[in-house]
């Protein structure tokens, strides 16, 4: 994940959330695919999942993974988007409010994490939570 | 095809054995399983290890512990499906017996957890997830399994009452246990006043980071047909599911667990009726309530409604977790799923002391791994 | 017409009041607040930085500009925060907005005009025919040493331009102009981690010398006067300088105040001027004039005269205002909080 090769190769779904669409069956799959898992097909087309979704479920994490610690504790999502993928993302400024299933979120990129003091930089993808 | 029998278990204390190492730990549970099944020589030797890599910096396990146990040059493996390596383990095991190509096989599992820090060992845990689009965002296993919990509550409503009678009963269960990691009773107070891990999760809800080994020599069942110690498998299934909690078809369920059980009943012949007791996997104790679901001991939904009702207590319907669960037993990844399938064994031959459980005759283990991407079920009877 | 066809901002959510930051070193307030002219400044979460921040001030650009993104002929990110010394800032912003490719990209460094260098560039690259369309970004995240005045303004922020030629340009570029000398008010040695600067001498020989000198440049050049503008902005380091050099060429403070970020923003460096300009463009009605004067030290000026068209009523409203950005969902932090996300504590570093 941090290191150069492995990051850039990722970049195309952290940076731009692509994914692929079974031709098919239609199902969408986050990050893309070879083959289907709903019905074996191997033809798919480039898909970029929408700017916005909602909470299928969530937690806040208080111990939490060792790159997050200046983040504790940070709220953890898996999002639901209208084409029936879900991505997980941590939730993006999160200060301490309440999180429902069912809420709107919205994409936002930001740095995930750090390869270090001198190694490369990680951005990706968190949720910022839509206000009312 | 033969029918196939546990002639021998051994188990080492779980806990934070700072003075143990890997090789030793599968070792001193290789030997006490030998002893106890009266064997001097094996044929093969499964040994299932999470990751001996990122914990020790240790892969070749298999060659490793051959070499340590010093029963020859024999073949041997490392069998690895996260949590459920152990039962893993076994399964390869049985098959490899079943299939007539060898006789005697012992099936391990070994986890030396305490060496790194808490943090490396969160990573290294991690790793039983989706490394790149799980652990990478900041997910630990325990926010996994609470984001489970958060949508069984959301569900079904099941309630903090449930999980936390969870962790209380089978520390109960544990307290009886002299190898438990944690042999003491804990309050329902106590586990809401431990520190919140992930919402809804707190510290006692979750299995601890431990060391240990257990171990279970495997044989014909045609050869130990008067032994009244042997104790039959006569069924097993595995199954697996999307790496990903976020992939999954249903996120408060664990449909792994659901088809290994399925296959190991119609294997058996058996249904969840007629289970007397079972070793399940509460690594947190939301996933020992959805495991009942999976194994059909209660209808989906009503796992919270089944633990508060006392029916898997010591002297309930169908006691789980006797041994103390991962909970109070603890949990040293690779050698859980053996760990069960020793006390079910123990159970079954009535030697199980304090915790025996009256008139046991089939007994059911089931060991996960990850979030719930593995599944391994084994059903025992006694050989009577 | 030649100018802007998309503007678009992002500030950060979490803000410090002076307050917090008076109490830690034992200083008084509302001297600072008085002096300073500004109350509280904006943070970027741990999470943020200057390209992160880059990111969604240009697809907030995009939006407005309905532009596809690699039509884009260059970004130009100028920063004094960049997060790498070497690797322009611009390639990320690249990669994240789809714009990778046949492009011409570089990081830009004048302090806090280093937004405006690469508006500069970017006008000029379109105005050659030599690209279609050309993004500028300006951002900073940039740090005041703790326990120093510039604590309580080093603040947070970008805003992103993209410039091009057509039916829709919103605001056309009228006259440009840049004045520059060497002079050492405000500098950052390579390997240092906070910037110094010489104290009082940043100001008339720096801010205003510079400011004055391009802005009447472009005067002249325009043959306009200050009252002939709906609209001025100019680099705004405290809530003082801006108002005070604005006052001194002939403005009004009426004509400055859409502009003015400062007071509730703090400095957000090559932000400053290009942010209020995105202030102005989301208030602003065709045929306004916009006036603009940056300021970087080290030193030097960069001047605008923009005209807004039709197009700009259009747009407006097709990606978060700054004021908004500005106004609501603020979250305000404590020093300490303040002190771990600017990486201002003492960490152990890694170990087995």
């Amino acid at each position: 994940m941090t290191t150069p090769a492995r990051y850039w190769r990722e970049k195309p779904q952290r940076y731009r959330l692509e994914a692929n669409k079974c031709k098919k069956c239609g199902k969408v799959f986050f990050p893309p695919r070879l083959v289907c898992d709903d019905c074996g097909g191997r033809g798919f087309t480039a898909v970029r999942l929408p700017e916005e979704g909602t909470i299928a479920t969530w937690t806040v994490v208080h111990t939490g993974h060792p790159a997050f610690t200046d983040e504790q504790p940070y709220g953890l999502a898996i999002v639901e988007f209208k084409d029936g993928a879900r991505v997980l993302m941590q939730i993006a400024d999160y200060h301490g409010e309440g999180l429902k299933i069912g809420q709107k979120v919205q994409v936002k990129f930001r740095k995930i994490q750090a390869a270090g003091e001198s190694g490369v930089l990680c951005y990706g993808y968190k949720a910022a939570l839509c206000s009312e | 095809m033969r029918d196939v029998a546990i002639l021998g278990i051994g188990v080492t204390k779980f806990g934070e054995l700072w003075d143990k190492s890997l090789r030793d730990l599968f070792v001193e549970a290789s030997l006490a399983a030998m002893d106890d099944a009266k064997v001097t020589k094996l044929d093969m030797i499964y040994a299932g290890c999470m990751t001996g890599g990122l914990f020790n910096g240790q892969e070749h396990i298999g060659s490793l512990m051959a070499d340590y146990l010093g029963t020859g040059p024999i073949p041997a493996l490392r069998v690895e499906s996260a949590c459920a390596s152990g039962g893993s383990a076994l399964a390869s095991a049985v098959i490899a017996v079943a299939s007539g190509y060898y006789d005697v096989v012992l099936a391990g599992g070994v986890e030396k957890m305490t060496d790194v820090s808490g943090g490396k060992a969160t990573e290294a845990l991690g790793a039983a997830a989706d490394a790149d689009y799980e652990l990478f965002l900041g997910a630990t296993f325990p926010s996994l399994y609470a984001m489970m919990a958060v949508a069984h509550m959301h569900a079904y409503g099941t309630t903090r009452k449930a999980l936390t009678e969870v962790s209380v009963k089978n520390h109960f269960h544990g307290s009886k246990n002299p190898k438990a990691q944690y042999p003491f009773e804990i309050t329902p107070e106590a586990v809401l006043a431990s520190p919140m891990v992930s919402e809804p999760l707190h510290l006692l809800d979750c299995s601890p980071i431990t060391d240990g080994a257990a171990a279970v020599i495997v044989v014909p069942l045609e050869k130990v047909k008067k032994d009244k110690r042997a104790v039959r498998i006569t069924g097993f299934g595995r199954s697996t599911d999307t790496i990903a909690l976020h992939q999954r078809k249903d996120m408060a369920s664990i449909g792994a667990v659901a088809r290994a059980a399925e296959a190991a009943y119609k294997m058996a012949g058996k249904t969840p009726k007629d289970i007397h007791l079972a070793e399940v996997h509460d690594c947190f104790t939301i996933a020992e309530i959805m495991s009942y679901e999976a194994l059909g001991f209660c209808p989906k939904g009503k796992g919270g409604e089944f633990v508060l009702s006392g029916a898997t207590r010591l002297g309930g319907r169908i006691p789980v977790n006797t041994s103390g669960g991962l909970k109070a037993k603890g949990h040293p990844v690779g050698a859980t799923g053996i760990a069960q399938v020793c006390e079910i064994t123990s159970q079954l031959r009535g030697e199980a002391g304090q915790r025996q459980v009256k008139g046991a005759r089939t007994g059911l283990t089931s060991n996960m791994g990850g979030s719930g991407a593995s599944a391994v079920v084994h059903i025992l009877e006694v050989n009577k | 017409m030649i100018g802007i066809v998309g503007y678009g901002s992002c500030i950060p959510r979490y803000r410090i009041k002076a307050e917090e930051i008076a109490l830690v070193w034992g200083a008084n307030a509302e001297n600072y607040k008085r002096g300073l002219g500004l109350t509280e400044k904006s943070v970027p979460a741990p999470d943020q930085d200057v390209i992160t921040l880059s990111v969604e001030a240009a697809r907030n650009a995009l939006k407005r500009a309905g532009v596809d993104p690699r039509k884009l002929g260059c970004i130009y990110v100028g920063s004094e925060s960049h997060p790498y010394a070497v690797k322009p800032s611009g390639t990320i912003v690249a990669g994240a907005i789809g714009a990778e490719g046949h492009i011409h990209i570089a990081s830009l460094e004048f302090a806090c005009k280093a937004g405006s260098e690469g508006m500069y560039i970017a006008y000029a690259q379109v105005k050659a025919g030599l690209i279609e369309y050309g993004m500028a970004i300006g951002a900073d995240t940039s740090q005041g040493a703790p326990g120093d005045a510039l604590e309580y303004s080093a603040a947070a922020g970008a805003a992103a331009f993209i410039m091009g030629e057509g039916p829709g340009v919103v605001a056309t570029v009228d006259f440009t102009h840049s004045y520059t000398s060497d002079t050492p008010d405000f500098w950052r040695r390579e390997y240092q981690h906070y910037p110094r600067h010489g104290s009082r001498f940043t100001g008339e020989p720096a801010y205003f010398h510079h400011i004055t000198s391009c802005a009447k440049a472009l005067l002249k050049k325009s043959g306009m006067k200050p009252a002939d503008f709906d609209y001025a902005v100019f680099h705004q380091p405290n809530g003082k300088f801006p108002m005070a050099v604005g006052t001194k060429l002939g403005f009004k403070r009426e004509q400055m105040l859409t502009g003015w970020l400062v007071p509730t923003l703090g400095n957000t460096y090559s932000g400053a001027s290009p942010i209020g300009l995105t202030a102005i463009l989301d208030a602003a009605k065709p045929g306004d004039k916009i006036f603009m004067v940056s300021f970087g030290s080290g030193a030097g000026s960069d001047g605008f005269i923009f005209t807004t068209t039709e197009k700009l009523k259009a747009v407006q409203n097709k990606a978060p205002k700054t004021r908004d950005y500005l106004d609501k969902g603020k979250i305000y932090i404590p020093y300490g909080t303040y002190a771990k996300f600017r990486h201002k504590i003492l960490r152990n570093t890694e170990s087995e």
